[in-house]
């Protein structure tokens, strides 16, 4: 501490008053607590059911056997890359306004991962074998990629998280007198006996920079193994050699919502609007529109090329998307999940906070409505009829226990989130207070716009 | 002197005892020894007697090296083997063998014997399949036949491919099974599988309860569990007994030939006639379903020429029917 300049210090007692203010145990969070955790257990309850009754209570029957639960699993493995998008693809090229977002950024993959492996669990027929895949893992089979990668993604966005945490837990553990002592200890605990010395800052930047270059590679390999547990079978829709890129170009745009949701959500509950100002706003909007245009490009090579040939199965499996049952599913998530906000987003006025936040819901839901589009109509229509079973197998409709375990996954999200950011300054409080007259340099990047 | 006569006087009396149980262990000796000589002559006697009474109570046995040994009868029990022995030799599968199945669409007419022999045999409900029979139509200017359809024991099957945990594999018969104490319940293969071969237990299966307690057979999928993938096995349980499969001996309408590609040899499972396979499959214009998938099918299709039926199909096969 003493190094530093006394400039900083002040800048570090406002930025710190400011932003570790909501780092509390108040009523508001209890209560939300309380909220997330009794709809958790209404919905695992539901998932009780099913480990009662087996995979009958849902909609799943032996031609779409894989629903729902996969939809969901793909959705959230797909925002979870957010966090390498930000931190590391737009961080390593030196891209300055994304300091006060990154952490969001990593909290959102934090998240998502750790639940995406949770909701794979609730698809299996068997979960009690879950060790099986560890014992008698067979190399070749991508589910065994998946694990791996997954698992590996969740840890480095950990590490990415905790990291540049440390400084600003050692801050907060002195400047939060009034906060419960358990709090307290944990902040000393995980801050390490960290001094603010220079050489300490020295090899933090240098961890973060390795753990920065280590996730791109984890990032895109969670994605694109993801993709492949369809791409790699023969069937119309998903024997596609571009499902890797449309896969990851997708989870841009899914990611890049929820991390705006995230922000907008922050700005106004933590009051953090000189901090999340519209400057980031405008900025992250443009990001948005940038990886939307580049999702709308591999849209067009995955369902135009195919449409153009219309070889015998394609034309089936594409048919039923432009004109069929999912007709109105299918365009409805192509023009307002992705050409509307696209369009939208073009006026300076639209990049604004709130509306910018009211376009991400709508691209979010239709992110996760897009899953669900890639992974059940391919399976309705087999290279073989389905013929001599019973009616309802041949359309698949959700059940609501299935809605529930699903909707258990989403809580879980959004416990994780809240106990990351509420427990922990969501913004970095140093890193910030490095950056002489912050604020000023915001406003005036706006102007210049 | 007297000291002398009493001397001999105790030295008699002692003499007296020593003979008197020198006597007493000679007559206990005696006796004991007549008791086991008798005894032992007895049971020598009962052996002799049981031993003529049923002299040919022993039993000639081949044992699995090929050797003929002789065991008495009541030493004799029942093989059962358990789940480990029908797992060990369920993977391996049969040396030697190349089973492949040829199915004559030209004589099928949808009398789903094959289907309900198989269901039996596996303990499935009327609406789950290892073997279905599909209405099958080209275009509208084509004709619609009827084409069995059990699992195609592809060569080159995607499914083993997929599966993480080996749960299913393909045998040197050239057999794909599925091992339901190992599979996860990921239906991974079932998504990978283009022939719709694969079924899952979404439920408790059919005879859940009765068939509680047996042990699993590998090569007959039962007893069947929920949460697990089950498939058609090609009978492998009746192969290793030398028996044609289920499908193949129910059918009345002679659809079905099965053997072993190696010896070139497939037999019809009704007539009981045994034809060259390369005959037969020249013969007759056979084909593979979708071989440009690349998964080289162990099945082969002759196709429904000359039929000499009338083509019938009821009204739920005609709404499933895609063209």
């Amino acid at each position: 501490m003493s190094l530093k300049s006394d400039q900083y210090n002040k800048r570090l007692n406002t930025i710190s008053e400011d932003l570790l203010r909501p780092v509390r145990i108040n009523k508001g969070f209890i209560l939300w607590m309380v909220i997330l955790f009794s709809a958790l257990a209404i919905c695992l309850f539901a998932y009780t059911v099913q480990l009662r009754k087996g995979l009958s209570v849902t909609g799943l029957r032996d031609y779409t056997s894989w629903g729902m639960y996969i939809a969901n699993f793909v959705f959230f493995v797909a925002t979870s890359l957010v966090g390498m998008l930000i931190s590391s693809v737009l961080g390593l090229i030196g891209v300055k306004w994304i300091k006060p977002i990154a952490r969001i950024a990593e909290i959102i993959a934090i998240a998502f991962a750790a639940v995406a492996g949770l909701v794979i669990i609730s698809d299996m027929g068997r979960p009690d074998r879950l060790p099986y895949v560890f014992i008698f893992g067979r190399v070749q089979s991508p589910i065994l990629w998946d694990v791996t990668v997954v698992t590996t993604y969740f840890v480095l966005s950990l590490l990415l998280w905790f990291f540049p945490l440390i400084p600003d837990l050692a801050v907060a553990k002195t400047r939060l007198p009034d906060r419960p002592s358990f709090l307290i200890k944990v902040y000393e605990l995980l801050s390490f006996k960290w001094e603010h010395h220079e050489e300490q800052y020295k090899i933090l930047k240098k961890a973060v920079r390795v753990l920065l270059i280590l996730i791109i590679p984890t990032a895109f390999a969670i994605h694109t193994v993801t993709s492949w547990l369809f791409a790699v079978t023969p069937r119309a829709g998903w024997d596609s050699t571009i499902f890797g890129p449309y896969f990851i170009s997708g989870a841009f745009v899914s990611g890049t919502a929820a991390l705006i949701i995230a922000m907008y959500f922050f700005r106004v509950n933590f009051k953090f609007q000189s901090y999340l100002t519209e400057f980031h706003f405008e900025k992250i909007a443009r990001i948005l529109v940038l990886v939307s245009i580049v999702y709308l490009y591999f849209n067009l090579n995955e369902f135009l090329v195919p449409a153009y040939k219309m070889k015998k199965f394609d034309a089936i499996h594409l048919k039923e998307l432009f004109t069929g049952v999912y007709a109105p599913l299918f365009w409805g998530i192509q023009i307002i999940g992705l050409v509307l906000p696209i369009i939208l987003l073009l006026f300076r006025q639209i990049r604004k906070p709130l509306p910018l936040f009211i376009i991400s819901l709508f691209v979010f839901a239709a992110s996760w409505l897009k899953r669900f589009i890639i992974v059940v109509p391919p399976q309705a229509h087999p290279y073989l009829p389905i013929q001599n079973v019973p009616a309802e197998w041949h359309f698949y409709r959700p059940t609501p226990i299935e809605s529930a375990v699903t909707l258990a996954s989403i809580i879980l999200v959004l416990i994780i989130i809240t106990f990351l950011s509420k427990l922990f300054p969501v913004l970095p409080v140093c890193e910030l207070a490095e950056d002489e007259n912050i604020v000023e340099n915001q406003k005036e990047e706006i102007n210049l716009l | 002197m007297s000291e002398n006569k009493k001397k001999n006087s105790d030295s008699s009396e002692i003499e007296k005892i020593v003979e008197s149980s020198r006597r007493e262990f000679i007559k206990k000796a005696g006796i004991s020894g007549a008791a086991i000589i008798s005894g032992a002559a007895a049971i020598y006697a009962g052996y002799r007697h049981e031993k003529a009474k049923h002299p040919k109570d022993t039993i000639k046995v081949l044992t699995q090296d090929n050797r003929l040994v002789e065991i008495p009868v009541d030493q004799v029990k029942d093989y059962k083997p358990g789940v480990k022995v029908f797992q060990t030799r369920g993977r391996e599968g049969l040396k030697g063998k190349k089973w492949v199945m040829v199915i004559d669409l030209a004589k099928c007419r949808n009398a789903r014997k094959c289907i309900s022999a198989c269901q039996s045999a596996h303990h499935l409900r009327p609406y789950e399949y290892h073997m279905n029979t599909l209405v099958m139509q080209e275009s509208v200017n084509t004709p619609a036949y009827f084409m069995p359809k059990p699992c195609q024991h592809c060569d080159n099957p995607p499914c083993v491919s997929v599966c993480p945990v080996d749960a299913t594999f393909k045998r040197q018969d050239g057999i794909v099974l599925i091992d339901n104490e190992r599979c996860i319940g990921c239906r991974f293969c079932m998504a990978a599988c283009p022939y719709s071969a694969r079924m899952f237990h979404w439920q408790e299966p059919l005879n859940a309860n009765a068939d509680k307690g047996k042990v699993y057979n590998i090569e007959l999928n039962v007893p069947q569990k929920r949460g697990t993938i089950s498939k058609c096995l090609f009978s492998a349980d009746r192969l290793r007994d030398n028996i044609l499969p289920y499908c193949v001996s129910a059918c009345p309408n002679g659809v079905y030939y099965f053997g072993d590609e190696n010896e070139d040899a497939v037999t019809n499972g009704t007539t009981k006639e045994t034809v060259s396979l390369k005959e037969l499959l020249k013969k007759n214009g056979a084909y593979r379903l979708m071989s440009e998938l690349g998964t080289k099918p162990r099945v082969y299709y002759l196709p429904p020429k000359n039929r000499l039926f009338e083509f019938e199909e009821t009204g739920q096969e005609k709404n499933d029917k895609t063209i």
